[in-house]
């Protein structure tokens, strides 16, 4: 109040204060604008450099056709030549395998945490969830190997990748569903319940529906995420140079693989290839999230 | 087809927090009963619990009777899904399903139950909404989001949609607090037309809205605060208005306090 009136009289005696005092503010406005731009500028410096970089040195090799419909199969590191095909396929194969697994089990826990989760379980559950958030990449990698490998006595196979992606995925699909879960306004289910619908049939018909749109935004940001994971495919993946389908037998190159593969030669061969891989890949993830923000245009919850 | 109401010494409570206590009274049939009392003194409280919503928040319960002609609603046996189907609900706030049609929102108490007879959802459809006055300014596009309409005629579609399933008892909470005098109106037309239909019970901080639709008023007032609140008095609104018995209900009503 004291200060209310201290500025009252500023105002009514002392005119050139008061300009000066907002000038100040105007001041601080700016500077503030300036590092905010500032920063944001700094964090675009290396995702233009990136960008650029793997465009110029990658760009030329994503224009054959050959790119997209051949193998490296027979191609040493100083021959020209093949495809990614295999690489490209083997990514989204995973991919696809791991979303068809990590998606219902993160879905169904987002559910069980939002619209049941009450007392004990639900906060053992909710508090997995965030260790398993904390996991890193090898560290899942690692636990499969164990499992798959060490314990099991099988081999490793393209499946055992997606079973440690899954254990990646899962907690980043649980996160955002929840979110949207929690977005979706507690008056629609009461409007449902009280016509007299039971709650099962509420969550299907009508949360899910509005949540739509944002669960199927996470999934696809979720997958994007985790086709770069590259620990669990070096460790449980071994990458080959030809065409692979089956999950459970034998090898399947992936495009990190690939880029793995050939990042410590010096052909020139060779090296347009880790490029035109690191593109392929950028550019599958790019479009990923481009989906996904395009997906979440329908939402019906803000 | 609408029912009596019967409630005998209800207690209500949140957890540990007894919000109600001791609420008895009768709603009869095909009339208008209006909740009034200042803020917090549990009218939406007991309102939910006569359709068993009151449950639905986590901690809710309830301690006492409510009669719907001779079936208990807080029986064992009673499956508090079924009870809502026969007591309809109308929010504060119009509530209509935002991935719905207007058309499709009517139709959601029916289809969500399992019945897809097209013939009779249309059927429905137009019923309900002509029940709710909207039919004549919605019909050319019933195939548009409900989000679409305005305030009044969202409160009306959620009114429709709450007639769409033929309840017997209707429930409105303050369903006109939200909307303009004229929307305000309509509604209160609507609600005198649902009587010949429907045993209603409204929610309302608008003293001459409880006079003009109701038949009998029901006042609720905390003792204290901190208390729980309580049914002062119940009588015909015309009684209540005029003649009270209690000075509270007087005082509320004549706007000296609350
Ligand atoms: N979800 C809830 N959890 C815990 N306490 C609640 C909850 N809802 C209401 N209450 C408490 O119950 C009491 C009655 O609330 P209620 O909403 O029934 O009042 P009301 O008469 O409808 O008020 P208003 O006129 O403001 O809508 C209040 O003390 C309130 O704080
Ligand atoms: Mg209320």
């Amino acid at each position: 109040m004291s200060a209310l009136t201290h500025v009252g009289t500023e105002v009514s005696t002392d005119r050139s204060d008061l300009m000066a005092k907002s000038s100040g503010r105007a001041l601080r406005d700016r500077l503030a604008r300036f590092v905010m731009w500032g920063s944001f500028a700094l964090a675009c410096v290396p995702l233009v450099w990136i960008l650029v970089s793997t465009l110029l040195k990658g760009g030329h090799m994503l224009l054959s056709l050959d790119w997209w419909t051949l193998s490296q199969n027979g191609i040493t590191a100083r021959r020209v030549g093949g495809g990614a095909a295999h690489a490209i396929q083997g990514t989204l194969l995973q991919a696809l395998v791991t979303a068809a697994m990590s998606v219902p089990i993160g879905v169904f826990t987002a559910i069980y945490l939002v619209e049941y989760g009450r007392g004990r379980l639900a906060k053992v559950v909710s508090f997995m969830v965030d260790i398993l958030t904390g996991v890193p990449s090898i560290v899942a990698a690692l636990f499969i190997y164990a499992l798959w490998v060490t314990t099991f006595g099988f081999q490793r196979v393209p499946f055992a990748v997606t079973l440690a992606l899954t254990l990646l995925m899962i907690p980043t699909i649980v996160r955002s569903t929840e979110e949207m879960l929690k977005l979706v306004p507690n008056e629609l289910r009461e409007a449902s319940y009280a016509l007299g619908v039971p709650k099962w049939k509420t969550i299907t018909s009508i949360v899910l529906p509005t949540a739509f749109s944002g669960i199927v935004t996470g999934i696809l940001l979720g997958l994007a995420r985790v086709m770069g994971e590259t620990a669990p495919l070096i460790i449980l993946g071994p990458y080959t140079k030809s065409m692979a389908h089956n999950l459970f037998d034998g090898l399947m190159g992936t495009l990190p693989t690939m880029i793995n593969q050939d990042r410590t030669e010096a052909l020139q061969p060779a090296i347009d290839r880790v490029w035109g891989a690191a593109l392929t890949l950028i550019l599958i993830v790019f479009l990923l999230n481009l989906l996904g923000r395009f997906v979440g245009r329908f939402s019906k919850v803000s | 087809m609408a029912k009596r109401i019967d409630v005998k010494d209800l207690d209500i409570y949140y957890g540990d927090f007894k919000a109600v206590e001791g609420v008895s009274m009768t709603v009869e049939p095909r009339s208008v009963t209006a909740f009034i009392g200042p803020s917090g003194c549990g009218k939406s409280t007991v309102l939910r619990t006569l359709n068993r919503m009151h449950e639905v928040i986590p901690g809710g319960r309830v301690d006492g009777k409510v009669m719907l002609d001779d079936q208990d609603l807080y029986a064992p046996s009673m499956d508090p899904v079924a009870v809502r189907r026969t007591v309809g609900m109308v929010f504060q706030r119009p509530n209509p399903f935002p991935t719905m049609s207007i058309k499709d929102n009517v139709a959601a108490g029916l289809r969500l139950n399992g019945i897809k007879d097209k013939k009779r959802l249309d059927e429905t459809v137009e019923k309900s909404l002509r029940g709710a006055n909207l039919w004549s300014e919605v019909k050319d596009r019933l195939d548009k989001p409900g989000a679409g309409l305005s305030g009044g005629q969202q409160q009306r579609l959620c009114i429709a949609r709450a007639i769409a399933v033929n309840p017997q008892v209707l429930l409105m909470d303050e369903p006109c607090s939200a909307l303009d005098p004229i929307s305000t109106l309509a509604i209160e037309d609507l609600i005198n037309e649902l009587k010949s239909q429907y045993t209603i019970v409204i929610v309302t901080h608008n003293m001459q809205q409880a006079a003009r639709v109701s038949d009998q008023t029901a006042f609720f007032n905390l003792k204290a605060t901190g208390q729980p609140g309580r049914l002062v008095e119940v009588g015909s609104t015309q009684k209540i208005f005029s003649n009270p018995e209690q000075q509270a209900t007087e005082d509320y009503i004549s706007g000296r306090f609350g």
